[in-house]
């Protein structure tokens, strides 16, 4: 995509700037003394790790929290934001990371209810239309929210935060959930509300669409500005390096001798499938997949096309027919949890808090979560009472947390005081930690800074080299190309395999990941633009 | 000004064993407010009420009699509530756990030697994890809300007891009464001590107390009760079935329920009534949630609850007021005990309207 320079490029002056912002939490200072400067019709990217502070300076931005000192400029006048509404009565904005949205109410309806002016839902759903179709955003305010695709719910936000008339909009990772072509909607979306002189914030940890799209950038490191750069003259290396103070190297990966190597299948589904549980689940259908020792086997695909049911199936949270799952050459499918671990697999799911982690729990009886019955000798004393080990458990915690660099503020912590990062390093050394012949991870790297991600790539490649067969389910297709063997894609359910790594592109995946649903979505916008005209 | 609600970083540990006092002391504060409008010097109300029972052997002992069920219930209550298992039928497995274990002392009067005491614990055990295990069927099976189910139980339970003590179990040497007939010797739980009549429910009570709280803190059964209470997706995660574990919390609750009922007309009551109780099963809920549904919170929970059934005695006696005021004091406590417990994840911040943010946090 070819960079835009802004409309008015003469015209510097400044929508909202921070002057000394900070904000601390105990003895941790998110923000220190933050000046930010956002020049009005500009894409300003804020870059930094998870943990860097970038999620408390929108907050503060947003109303939502208030700065122990500091003081926020908004067209040249000092103000205060005491809350969400007075941001958006202000004119700024904001899209998030994880949708807001009500699935079983329409798209009109989620409108209505964040509206601060009391509006008629049909005055408010022919606004939203008109609105995302000048747009180029088709969207039908009569669908409901659970039927929409993660692309589609965005729009939803965006519209709703547009209808607000907003000056300043604030987007939290927008991309991270989106195919590349949808990707490219977006960016068209916010390249022409560039040209009509709103300013966008833009928060992402993909530094190729950061220099691709935004003019200016501003990177957070440890809560301090380390400094303001125009992202297009920077390489994303050295983006990446400002935001981690080291260079960050990339996961190197021998495909071609891992193919020819290919060792036995340790994980096979043959022509499994799986029954939706609710109505907002993905049906599985005949499902076919050998994982092979020595290999990883990545598995691209749009969000909610199935990967949390295929993780579900895989790792025994629901049962299968006990044919249609083999483990280690062993049927598995009538299996838990517990006894496909027991066979040599491991599991890290996609969220970590409350699924792979109870977040109120400390570490170490995180620790027993997933492994108190494959590792009973080690975990468990005094045989049927059943009790807890708990200094074999503190050694186990503290070696693993060694091994992965996870880093705590305290000997045992609980898991919700850990950044996304150091959580999910945890999370994934415990399970190496075992040294398990199989394992399945779920978007192994989601939300998670460059640093930590290029240890827990580094560490799935390590795993595959001693022979392990590894499942990576990964909406990210960067990490899919840098580690995976082989490329497997999900779409609706099915599965449908793209091939050796070496030798697809990045465009075949993506066609496949958009399924037949993407020619048509992809058509509409100009023909509704067309319309309207 | 304006009274805000902020969350904190952390919960606090300091609230969390504040939170049953100030709600205690708040119960008393609003307690004297009522005894003033009720025309009562409110100090000697507050004594009569929550003083005067601590001051007297037989009263003491009629404090533990009346704590044991309590306790007994709560800590069975709160392996249920840790793992988001709402029983709040524990009335009715406590009558049912009554009326299964007096069925021998009753279809059997003549029944002696060392066998029959022990089997009639065992029977009521029996009887109240039988009553409990219908709500927790229909949960599991059905999806049937289990407030719902454990709540109207209780009134079926009840009705039955009534129709048993009117009808085929009313003593035939009663003068009609309505009531069964009396146990004899060998069918009475033996008092502890010679001083008073607190029999070994008591010991009951305090004993299981201590296992649950060792099994719930030390034992990977106590994780996972704690593990799907707090996140039911990670306990899947884990392989923990909590279907399984709401089966097995309801059981283990209506069968501490049932002992509590066993024990209190074995021991306390010693035959069958239309009713056998004051709304322990009831009451041991507010036990539970004061005693921060651990074991031996309930333990010190318990006492103070059994407190208010001897205070409103009391009250009665001396200071010629409704019995019922010992109700609303068990309402007030378990009203101030939940919102107390907001101050453990949140902190009260008083603020300006207009102030400048930057000054409001001081």
């Amino acid at each position: 995509m070819g960079r835009v320079l802004p409309t008015g490029q003469e015209d510097q002056e400044l929508l909202l700037s921070t002057r000394g912002l900070t904000k601390t939490f105990g003895d941790l200072v998110a923000n220190d003394a933050l000046d930010l400067d956002i020049r009005k019709g500009e894409i300003h990217a804020l870059l930094g790790e998870n943990g860097a502070g970038k999620s408390t300076l929108v907050k503060m931005l947003y109303g939502s929290l208030q700065p122990d000192s500091g003081s926020i400029i908004w067209r040249g006048k000092e103000t205060s934001i005491a809350n969400p509404a007075a941001a958006r009565h202000l004119g700024i904005g904001m899209v998030f990371q994880h949708f807001s949205l009500f699935e079983a109410l329409t798209v009109a309806d989620n409108i209505l209810i964040s509206t601060d002016n009391p509006v008629s839902r049909q005055r408010i759903a022919q606004d939203a239309e008109r609105l995302a179709q000048s747009y180029g955003l088709p969207l039908n305010t009569r669908s409901y929210v659970g039927d929409l695709s993660v692309g589609e719910r965005q729009r939803v936000e965006i519209v709703r935060c547009l209808l607000q008339n907003p000056q300043l909009i604030i987007l939290d990772e927008p991309t991270s959930v989106l195919t590349p072509q949808e990707a490219e909607g977006l960016f068209e979306t916010l390249l022409r509300l560039r040209a009509e002189g709103c300013s966008v914030l833009y928060i992402s940890h993909r530094l190729d669409e950061v220099k691709a799209l935004c003019d200016r950038a501003t990177v957070l490191r440890h809560g301090k500005m380390i400094g303001e750069c125009d992202p297009a003259e920077e390489t994303a290396a050295s983006l990446a390096a400002m935001m981690v103070g080291a260079q960050v190297e990339k996961v190197e990966r021998d495909h071609d001798g891992a193919l020819e190597a290919a060792g036995e299948v340790l994980l096979e589904l043959s022509d499994a499938g799986l029954e939706p549980e609710s109505p907002f689940a993905v049906r599985l259908r005949n499902l076919v997949l050998q994982v092979r020792s020595g290999e990883i086997v990545g598995i691209a695909g749009v969000a909610g096309n199935g990967q949390s049911e295929l993780f579900r199936l895989i790792s025994g949270e629901v049962s299968a027919p006990h044919d249609q799952i083999k483990i280690r050459g062993k049927q598995a499918g009538g299996l838990g949890v517990n006894g496909r671990r027991r066979l040599g697999a491991a599991f890290v799911p996609e969220e970590r808090l409350g699924h792979g982690a109870v977040p109120d729990m400390t570490l170490s009886e995180n620790l027993l979560l997933s492994r108190h019955a494959s590792d009973r000798v080690a975990f468990q004393r005094f045989g049927p009472l059943g009790v807890v080990w708990k200094s074999m458990l503190t050694e186990a915690m503290t070696r693993i947390c060694d091994a992965m660099d996870v880093r705590k503020s305290t000997a045992d912590p609980a898991a919700s005081a850990l950044s996304g990062g150091n959580l999910q390093k945890f999370i994934v050394g415990r399970e190496l930690d075992r040294q398990p012949s199989i394992l399945v991870v779920n978007q192994p790297t989601w939300g998670v800074d460059a640093g930590a991600a290029q240890h827990i790539r580094k560490a799935l490649v390590d795993l595959a080299k001693s022979g392990s067969a590894i499942l990576m389910i990964s909406q990210d297709l960067d990490e899919i190309f840098e580690i995976a063997d082989r490329i497997l894609v999900i779409d609706d359910g099915s599965l449908r395999e793209a091939g050796a790594a070496s030798k697809v592109t990045r465009e075949e995946v993506g066609m496949l990941m958009g399924g037949a649903t993407a020619g048509m979505r992809t058509s509409t916008p100009s023909s509704e633009e067309n319309h309207a005209h | 000004m304006r009274i805000e609600l902020q969350r904190r970083d952390a919960p606090s540990r300091r609230m969390s064993l504040l939170s049953p006092l100030i709600a205690l002391a708040l119960t008393m504060l609003t307690g004297c407010i009522i005894f003033l409008v009720l025309g009562v010097d409110p100090i000697a109300g507050i004594y009569a009420f929550f003083v005067e029972p601590l001051t007297e052997t037989w009263s003491l002992h009629e404090l533990a009699i009346k704590a044991a069920p309590l306790i007994l219930i709560a800590i069975g209550l709160s392996i249920c509530f840790r793992s988001s298992n709402w029983n709040i039928g524990a009335e009715g497995q406590f009558i049912t756990g009554a009326i299964a274990g007096s069925a021998i002392p009753i279809l059997m009067p003549e029944a002696s030697g060392a066998w029959v005491l022990p089997a009639m614990l065992v029977l009521g055990m029996l009887g109240g994890a039988a009553w409990a295990a219908i709500p927790a069927f229909c949960k599991t099976r059905f999806n049937a809300n289990e407030i719902l189910t454990s709540l109207m139980l209780v009134y079926v339970a009840q009705l039955f007891l009534d129709w048993l003590v009117r009808g085929p179990w009313r003593n035939p040497e009663g003068f009609n009464f309505p009531e069964s007939r009396t146990f004899s010797a060998g069918q009475i739980l033996p008092e502890i001590l010679d001083s008073g009549r607190t029999h070994y429910g008591a010991v009951f009570a305090v004993v299981l107390a201590v296992i649950l709280w060792l099994s719930l803190t030390k034992t990977v059964k106590g994780f996972e009760i704690r593990v799907i209470g707090q996140a039911r997706r990670a306990g899947a995660f884990a392989g923990f079935d909590a279907n399984r574990l709401t089966i097995f919390a309801f059981l283990l609750s209506g069968a501490l329920a049932g002992l509590a009922g066993i024990s209190e007309v074995s021991g306390a009551i010693q035959q069958l009534r239309p009713s056998i109780s004051p709304g322990y099963g009831f009451t041991a809920i507010i036990v539970a949630f004061l005693g921060r549904l651990n074991p031996l919170g309930i333990i010190v929970a318990g006492t103070v609850l059994a407190l208010t059934y001897l205070g409103s005695e009391a009250a009665q006696i001396m200071l010629g007021i409704s019995d019922k005021i010992g109700r609303v004091f068990q309402g007030l406590l378990l009203f101030y005990v939940l919102s107390c417990d907001t101050l453990i994840h949140y902190r009260i911040r008083f603020a300006a309207i207009d102030r400048r943010p930057s000054k409001e946090i001081a």
